[in-house]
């Protein structure tokens, strides 16, 4: 039993995980590649024009799955930040840090290509549908984390003052959401529903699985890489670092 | 609880011997809530309909104001420190200082905004949702803007900051504070809003201290 403790809590370290995150980074970026290369290929080749939304329709294979990934980033920052909280594990808080960032991103990805797509579909660039306006927040709660952790000059009361911040989100979100929900339909009927979409074709399914699967290991590898940069900045100090940068 | 009423008496007291930023808030509140028909122009149709949003958001800028004053003061002369060290919890000290915040800047906007909801062409019984709206929903951002007052405790441009972590918290504060008195003059039932508005202030109540006192820990490292 106290061995398999050891074990689980080896990679808390940033000296193990640093050269286990190297390891890991390739892999995913070849599943990056390749489930958005099949899934680029789907969206564009297989998947049948549709009857009503003609080709703009497209759209959602990126905008889905960065809507996806927004908010499950937000999920995983605030995990890793109350573990690091709880634990005062070191590798915790950077990875809720490098996950922040991406996390923005997909939120900013999310609301420009559901604009993009808005305007020839909806007509308007903007509406303030339910869906619309909380993930807007969410990038704001995004931006309020990083802009907070930024300010902090010592990052260890940046990683808890952060932590706190991500796990009042957290509680936040489901109450913004539904509060939103509630304005929405309360003040005028929503004239476009986004739930009213026709039944979708399989092989625009695939596309869109094959896209989230992509954005997925992106996500992943590119805050592989950001945490790999956090280790080397914040234990410069250390024998190994001198060591693993040669 | 003699702790928590001694912290409120003397956040009360402090606050007395220095009148002008307390009300700097209040005027605020003023100013900005008048600027709005200036601005829009005086239709009494019009600014009836946007006069809840309007009183809303000044108070929650109004609020948001005199947010950074709450412990900065305190952690500049070690204060905050002591109460950390007393016998007394940390949290219950904590939830006297938000009360005192509330009672200097919250409870004069609830006062006040029946007056000058009255230049919004606003009814009686309008103006009495509003400030029962108000008076649920401020000491909300009273609580909330706490956590965010003791995260940015001592950090470069923590005003700025402050308002980018607190203002989104705030939303579910005012789309129900807001849409009460909106319901109300369009002639439905507030029952829901204020309902939803006194639960989410029974669940700051109970968490929001904590999360402050967790986060000036933090700061006092």
């Amino acid at each position: 039993m106290r061995q398999s403790i050891i074990q689980w809590f080896r990679f808390a370290s940033p000296q193990s995980f640093y050269p286990l995150a190297g390891r890991m980074i390739p892999w995913f970026w070849a599943a990056a590649a390749i489930s958005g290369i099949a899934g680029l290929w789907i969206s564009f080749f297989v998947a049948p024009t549709d009857a009503q939304q003609g080709e703009g329709y497209r759209i959602i294979f990126v905008h889905v799955p960065a809507s996806w990934m927004s908010m499950f980033i937000y999920l995983v920052m605030a995990f890793w930040a109350g573990i690091g909280l709880a634990l005062n594990t070191r590798v915790s808080a950077m990875m809720a840090q490098s996950l922040a960032p991406t996390g923005a991103l997909m939120a900013a990805l999310s609301l420009l290509t559901g604009a993009l797509w808005g305007k020839p579909m909806w007509g308007a660039w903007w509406v303030w549908d339910a869906r619309l306006t909380s993930e807007l927040i969410l990038f704001f709660l995004y931006l309020g984390f990083m802009a907070l952790q930024a300010a902090i000059d010592d990052p260890r009361r940046a990683d808890k003052a952060g932590a706190i911040l991500a796990l009042v989100g957290v509680v936040n979100i489901p109450i913004i959401y539904f509060s939103v929900k509630w304005w929405n339909t309360l003040h005028q009927g929503s004239t476009i529903n986004l739930t009213k979409a026709p039944s979708m074709a399989q092989t625009m399914l695939w596309g869109m699985l094959l896209m989230a699967l992509a954005f997925w290991m992106y996500s992943i590898a590119v805050s592989l890489m950001r945490v790999r940069a956090i280790i080397l900045e914040r234990e410069r100090h250390t024998e190994w670092v001198k060591h693993a940068v040669e | 609880m003699n702790a928590f009423l001694a912290t409120v008496r003397r956040d009360l007291l402090l606050a007395m011997r220095r009148k002008s930023e307390v009300l700097t808030a209040v005027f605020f509140f003023v100013i900005v809530t008048s600027l709005f028909p200036l601005g829009i122009g005086p239709e009494p149709v019009l600014l009836k309909k946007i006069a809840p949003g309007i009183l809303w958001v000044a108070a929650l800028l109004a609020t948001l104001l005199g947010l950074p004053r709450l412990f900065a003061a305190d952690h500049a002369d070690g204060t905050l420190e002591q109460m950390a060290l007393s016998p007394s919890p940390l949290g219950l000290l904590v939830a006297g200082k938000i009360l005192a915040h509330w009672l200097l800047c919250g409870l004069p906007l609830v006062l006040l905004a029946p007056v000058l909801g009255l230049q919004f062409d606003l009814d009686a019984s309008a103006l009495g949702i509003l400030t029962l709206a108000l008076l649920l929903g401020t000491p909300l951002l009273s609580l909330i803007g706490a956590i965010g007052a003791a995260l940015t405790l001592g950090v470069r441009g923590g005003g700025v900051l402050l308002a980018l972590l607190v203002l989104p918290l705030y939303i579910p504060a005012l789309i129900f504070g807001a849409g009460a008195v909106e319901a109300h003059i369009a002639g439905l039932d507030v029952g829901g809003h204020l309902s939803l508005l006194a639960a989410m202030l029974v669940l700051a109540a109970f968490f929001a201290p904590w999360a402050t006192t967790a986060a000036l820990r933090i700061a006092l490292e």
